[in-house]
C-alpha cells in the first residue's frame, strides 16, 4: 500500500519487511477466502461429476476421506469415471435443454438489447440535470424482491390476467392468449428482470459520447437516421458488449424465471439441475450438468473479465517521469 | 449541448419505467384488495396487513432473512474492499489473473451452479447447514460486487491525497485510513448496500446452502407461490417496498441538500477571493 | 566558461562560489529507469542551504522525478541522495525532514483548513497547544486566519494553493519543494505570489526547490536555475547568467527570445571571438573567452533587445556587428515594439525596442530599409 515504487535492493530492511507483510495481508485474505469458498467448491463439484450415485449419506461413492492415507486417496480416485458425462452427452433430453438455454438466453438477450436501446439512449438524451433521477429509477426496482417480481407476472399474463382482461377490452383480441406457461412468458420475465443489466451499460457508454459528433456529421450533410447507424451506435458498442454478457450468462442458467412463467416443455438447464438435485437426489448427475454448462459458459466468462479488466484499467498505472 | 428531447426518446422512456414499475404498482395495489384473488377487485381493506403481523413463518422467514443479510453484507464489504485495494494498488503480483478471475468471474456465474457448488463444500467439509453456511455463500458471491464497486472509486482516486498525506508524516496504513478511505467511503456504503440487496434478494443459492431453522423471505415466498399466494405476500412486499423507497427518498433529499450547501459555499468564497 | 560575475546581484548571497560551503541537498552520479525508459541520466547536483534553487525544463525532461527523489516517492536505481549529510535511500517520504506543495494542492477534502495544517503535526505526536498554536502562526504566515474551519470547497483557487503552503511549512522542514505551484493561477496573482514567496523563503530562512516549466516563473524567484533536457541537467547558474551566458543553443532558445545565426569561427584572438556567417555576411565579433578553433562550426546568440534598430547607417568603414535589412513585420506589444527584419541573405533577426514614447506613428515602418547594430559584448557565440 506504499505510495512509493521501491525499486530492487534499494529499500532497507525494516521497512521492506513491514511494507511486506501489509500489503501481503491485503492480498492473501480475499484471495484465500475466495480460494477457500469460490475455488474448492468447484473442484468438488468436478469430483462429484466423477462420482456414482449411493443410496447413502453423502448420496454418491466414492468419499474422498483425506485422513484415510496415500492408498485410500488412489483407490478412491481409481473409482472415478467419465460415465455421467457419457449419459449426458447420449440423452438426448440434457442436449436439447443445453441447447435450448443457450438459444432462450440468447433470444432474450436480443430482445433486452431491442427493449433496452430506446430506454438507455432516451435517457442519455434527456435534460442533464434529469439523468441522475433517471437512473435511480432504472435502479429502484433492483432494490424490491426480484422474485416478487416476477411472481407478479404471473398475475398477469395468465389467461385470466390483467394482460388479456385489457387486450379483451379494448376488443384487440377475442379469446384470451396463452402466454404463462410458454416460452414467451419466459422471453418476458427474462427482459423484465434482466432490463437493468442492459440499460445502466448502454447508458453509461451513451451518456460518455461526444454530442458534437452528431453535430459535425449533421453539418457535413449526413441524415440523423445514418449519423445513428455510422456513429452513436458503434460508438456505444461496448456498452452493448457489456450488457449483453451481464444479461446472456447469467440467463442462461436461470431458474426462478422458467420455473414460475415457463411451461413444462419450457427446458432451462437451470431447471433440470435444479430437479436432478432435489427431486431425483441425483448429485453426480446434477454436478456433471453443472460442469458442462460452466463448460459451454467458459469462453463468454473469460471474455466478459478481460473486457471488465481493460476497462477499469486496474493493472497498476504507467509512472509518470 | 443541445439534447434532442425527441417524441420518440421521451416516449421510448416513459413506456420503458411504465413497463419496469407496473408489476409493482399491480402489487401494492392489491396488497390492499378485500379479496385474495389477483385479478378481482373486491374493495379496499387493510386485513392482509393483520393477518401478516400474525404470521409467525413469514416472519420468523424475514428476520432469518435480514440478519443473514446484515452480517454477509458487513463481512463481505470488508472482504470486497480488501480485494479492490489488492486490484488497484498492488500492479502485477503474482497470481493476479487467477484472482481478478475469481473476482470476476462470480458477477456473471448462474446461481444453480454457485449454490450446487456451495453446497457440496459444506457438505465435503462436514459443516452443518444452517444461517452460517448461507451467510457463507452470501459472502462470497457478494464480496465480489463490492469489489467491482470500490474498485471503480479507488481507480479514480487522486493518489496525490495519499502521498501528501505520507509527505506529512503519516505512515501507509494511517494515511489510507485517515485519508483514502474516508473518501471513497460513499463507495464502500454504496457497495454494502449493493451486497445487502443481493442477500435479500436470494433464492437459489440460500435455497442450495439452508439448514433447519434458517428459511429465508425469498424461500418462504417461492413455496407459497407454488402452493397459491396469500395477498399476505403482496402485504410484506409493499413495506419493504415502501422502507427501500423512503430510505431512497431520504437519501436523495439528504445528497441534494449537502450539493445546494456545497453550491453556496464556493460561490462565496469566490465572490470573497 | 566565463566564471566572472555577469549583472547585478540581488543580495551578497552565493554559496557555490565558495569553497568552504557545505552541500546540503546533494545528488551523487543518480540514474533513475523505469524499464527501458531512463528518467534520469548519471546526473549530479549539489544544492545549498537558504538556496531558492529551481528544476527548469519541458515535460518529461524528469525536473518532477528527480524532486519526488528528494520528497522519497521515488528511489534512484544508481547513485544517491543526500540531505544535509545523510543519506536518503532507503527512507520513506514519511520520516524524511521534507515536505511537498503539490501542483493540484492536496487539499484533504473532508478536513478543514486548520485540519489540514494541523494533520502533519499530529503525525508527530505534538502536545494539543503546541499544534493549535503552530497552525495559528501559519495562518497568519499565509493571511488564512479568518478561514480555519472552511473546507478545502469553501475556498477559492488562491485560498487553498496558500493553505497547502500553510500546511507544508507548518512542520518546519529543513526542505520545502515546490511542483509547479503557480501553474493554476492567473497572471496577476502568479506574480503577487512569486514575490510572497521569495518574501516568505527568505524570512523562514528556508531551502526552497521550486520544479517548473515557466521560465518567467524561475528567473523570477530562483538564486540559481538547473535547466534540464531528457534527464541532464544542461547548465546551471544563476538567473542572470543562465539568460546573457546560456551555454547551449538549448538553454539560449529555452529562455526568453533569441536570434541565432548559424556560422562558423573565423579567429580567436585575445578574448575577441570573430565570427562569419552567410545569414549577415557581414562580420561579427563577440568578446568572449571561448575554447574552440578557427573554423569551428557555432552560433552566434543575441538578445532581441541588444539588437539596436535605426535609418541611418552606422558609418564608413561598416564596422563589425551592423547588418542592413528590410522590416519585414512589426509586432505591437505596448511595452515593447518587436521588429522582424528580413536580411539580403533571406534571414530573419528579430529587434526589440521598448516604446519609451506615447508617439502613435514610429518613424521606422514596414518595408522600411534599416540598419541593425550591436555591441560587442551583447552576444555570445555558442558551440553546442
Amino acid at each position: 500500500m506504499t505510495a512509493a515504487a521501491p525499486t530492487a535492493g534499494t529499500g532497507s530492511e525494516s521497512k521492506a519487511r513491514r511494507g511486506f507483510s501489509l500489503r501481503w495481508l491485503v492480498v492473501a485474505v480475499p484471495y484465500l477466502w475466495l480460494t477457500a469458498f469460490f475455488l474448492v467448491p468447484f473442484l468438488i463439484v468436478i469430483k462429484i461429476s466423477l462420482s456414482q450415485r449411493a443410496v447413502a449419506r453423502p448420496p454418491y461413492v466414492p468419499v474422498i476421506d483425506l485422513s484415510a492415507g496415500i492408498e485410500a486417496l488412489i483407490a478412491a480416485i481409481q473409482q472415478f469415471s467419465f460415465d455421467n458425462y457419457i449419459w449426458l452427452t447420449q440423452n438426448p433430453l440434457y442436449l436439447r435443454a443445453y441447447g435450448s438455454s443457450l438459444w432462450i438466453a440468447g433470444i432474450s438477450t436480443l430482445l433486452v438489447l431491442l427493449v433496452g436501446y430506446p430506454i438507455a439512449y432516451g435517457m442519455a438524451r434527456a435534460p442533464r440535470r434529469w439523468q441522475p433521477t433517471l437512473v435511480m429509477l432504472v435502479i429502484l426496482p433492483f432494490w424490491t424482491s426480484f422474485l416478487i417480481r416476477v411472481y407478479a407476472w404471473v398475475g398477469i399474463l395468465k389467461r385470466e390476467g390483467l394482460l388479456n382482461q385489457f387486450l379483451m377490452s379494448l376488443g384487440v383480441i377475442g379469446e384470451p392468449l396463452t402466454i404463462l406457461n410458454t416460452n414467451w412468458a419466459v422471453y418476458i420475465g427474462i427482459v423484465y428482470s434482466y432490463l437493468p443489466f442492459m440499460v445502466l451499460p448502454l447508458y453509461a457508454a451513451l451518456e460518455k459520447m461526444d454530442q458534437t459528433l452528431l453535430e459535425a456529421a449533421a453539418d457535413l450533410g449526413s441524415p440523423p437516421f445514418r449519423s445513428f447507424w455510422q456513429i452513436t451506435f458503434p460508438l456505444s458498442l461496448p456498452g452493448v458488449v457489456a450488457g449483453c454478457f451481464l444479461v446472456f450468462i447469467p440467463a442462461t442458467g436461470e431458474f426462478v424465471i422458467p420455473d414460475l412463467l415457463g411451461g413444462s416443455n419450457t427446458l432451462m438447464i437451470g431447471r433440470t439441475l435444479w430437479s436432478e438435485f432435489f427431486s431425483n437426489r441425483n448429485w453426480p448427475i446434477a454436478s456433471a450438468v453443472a460442469v458442462v454448462l460452466l463448460l459451454l459458459l467458459v469462453v463468454p466468462i473469460v471474455l466478459f473479465q478481460n473486457r471488465a479488466e481493460k476497462e477499469q484499467g486496474a493493472i497498476g498505472k504507467a509512472p509518470v517521469p | 449541448m443541445i439534447a434532442r428531447t425527441s417524441w420518440f426518446n421521451v416516449t421510448s422512456v416513459t413506456l420503458g419505467l411504465a413497463f419496469l414499475y407496473l408489476p409493482i404498482v399491480l402489487l401494492v395495489v392489491y396488497s390492499f384488495n378485500e379479496s385474495r384473488l389477483v385479478t378481482v377487485w373486491a374493495g379496499f381493506s387493510t386485513k392482509w396487513y393483520v393477518s401478516l403481523f400474525q404470521n409467525r413463518s413469514l416472519l420468523d422467514a424475514a428476520w432469518v432473512t435480514l440478519r443473514v443479510a446484515f452480517v454477509s453484507a458487513t463481512i463481505a464489504t470488508v472482504l470486497g474492499t480488501l480485494a479492490a485495494i489488492a486490484l488497484v494498488r498492488h500492479g502485477r503480483f503474482r497470481g493476479r489473473a487467477l484472482f481478478s478471475g475469481m473476482i470476476y468471474a462470480p458477477l456473471v456465474m448462474p446461481d444453480v451452479i454457485t449454490g450446487l457448488s456451495m453446497l457440496l463444500f459444506f457438505i465435503a467439509v462436514g459443516l452443518d447447514r444452517g444461517f452460517w453456511t448461507i451467510t457463507l455463500a452470501h459472502i462470497t458471491f457478494s464480496m465480489c460486487f463490492v469489489a467491482i464497486v470500490v474498485q471503480a472509486r479507488l481507480v479514480t482516486f487522486d493518489m496525490s491525497l495519499e502521498e501528501a498525506a505520507l509527505d506529512l508524516g503519516a505512515p501507509p496504513l494511517k494515511a489510507f485510513l485517515l485519508i483514502t478511505l474516508p473518501i471513497v467511503m460513499p463507495a464502500v456504503v454504496a457497495g454494502w448496500m449493493l451486497a445487502f440487496t443481493l442477500s435479500l434478494d436470494d433464492l437459489v443459492i440460500a435455497s442450495f446452502t439452508t439448514g433447519p431453522g434458517a428459511t429465508t423471505l425469498p424461500m418462504k415466498i417461492y413455496s407459497s407461490v407454488r402452493l397459491g399466494v396469500t395477498p399476505e405476500i403482496n402485504a410484506a412486499c409493499t413495506i419493504l417496498i415502501g422502507i427501500v423507497t423512503a430510505g431512497v427518498i431520504a437519501a436523495s433529499i439528504f445528497t441534494k441538500r449537502r450539493e445546494i450547501e456545497r453550491r453556496r459555499a464556493e460561490r462565496l468564497a469566490a465572490q470573497q477571493a | 566558461m566565463a566564471a566572472k560575475a555577469v549583472g547585478p546581484v540581488r543580495r551578497k548571497f552565493a554559496p557555490w562560489n565558495d569553497p568552504s560551503a557545505k552541500p546540503f541537498i546533494e545528488f551523487r552520479n543518480v540514474t533513475k529507469r523505469f524499464g527501458d525508459f531512463t528518467a534520469i541520466d548519471r546526473l549530479s547536483l549539489v544544492i545549498y542551504e537558504r538556496e531558492f534553487f529551481a528544476l527548469l525544463g519541458p515535460s518529461g525532461c524528469g525536473k518532477t522525478t528527480l524532486m519526488r527523489m528528494v520528497a522519497g516517492f521515488e528511489e534512484p536505481t544508481e547513485g544517491h541522495v543526500f540531505l544535509d549529510g545523510e543519506d536518503l535511500v532507503g527512507v520513506p517520504p514519511y520520516r524524511r525532514p521534507v515536505n511537498m506543495m503539490f501542483q493540484s494542492y492536496a487539499l484533504f477534502p473532508h478536513m478543514t483548513v486548520a485540519g489540514n495544517i494541523a494533520f502533519g503535526l499530529k503525525q508527530d505526536r505534538m502536545p494539543k497547544a503546541e499544534i493549535e498554536r503552530r497552525v495559528e502562526e501559519m495562518l497568519a504566515l499565509v493571511q488564512l486566519t479568518k478561514f480555519a474551519h472552511r473546507k478545502p470547497h469553501q475556498l477559492s483557487g488562491g485560498q487553498r494553493q496558500r493553505v497547502a503552503l500553510a500546511r507544508s511549512l507548518a512542520k518546519k522542514p529543513k526542505v520545502l519543494l515546490l511542483d509547479e505551484p503557480l501553474a493554476a493561477l492567473d497572471k496577476k496573482l502568479r506574480e503577487e505570489t512569486q514575490f510572497e514567496l521569495t518574501d516568505l523563503q527568505q524570512k523562514l530562512g528556508l531551502t526552497f526547490l521550486i520544479v517548473t516549466h515557466d521560465q518567467e516563473e524561475a528567473m523570477t524567484v530562483a538564486d540559481r536555475i538547473a535547466v534540464m533536457d531528457h534527464g541532464r541537467i544542461v547548465q546551471i547558474a544563476t538567473p542572470a547568467e543562465i539568460y546573457e551566458q546560456p551555454n547551449s543553443r538549448y538553454v539560449a532558445d529555452f529562455i526568453g527570445d533569441i536570434n541565432l545565426l548559424e556560422g562558423h569561427i573565423a579567429s580567436v584572438k585575445d578574448g575577441v571571438v570573430r565570427f562569419e556567417s552567410v545569414a549577415t555576411g557581414t562580420p561579427i565579433e563577440v568578446v568572449q573567452e571561448l575554447d574552440a578553433s578557427p573554423g569551428d562550426h557555432a552560433w552566434f546568440a543575441i538578445r532581441p533587445e541588444k539588437v539596436s534598430i535605426a535609418l541611418a547607417r552606422p558609418g564608413e568603414p561598416l564596422p563589425p556587428n551592423s547588418v542592413e535589412g528590410e522590416v519585414w513585420d512589426i509586432g505591437y506589444l505596448g511595452d515593447v515594439s518587436i521588429y522582424h527584419v528580413r536580411l539580403p541573405s533571406g534571414a530573419i533577426l528579430k529587434s526589440t525596442i521598448a516604446n519609451a514614447t506615447r508617439l502613435v506613428e514610429r518613424p521606422i515602418t514596414w518595408d522600411d530599409k534599416v540598419w541593425l547594430t550591436w555591441a560587442r559584448d551583447s552576444g555570445v557565440v555558442l558551440t553546442k
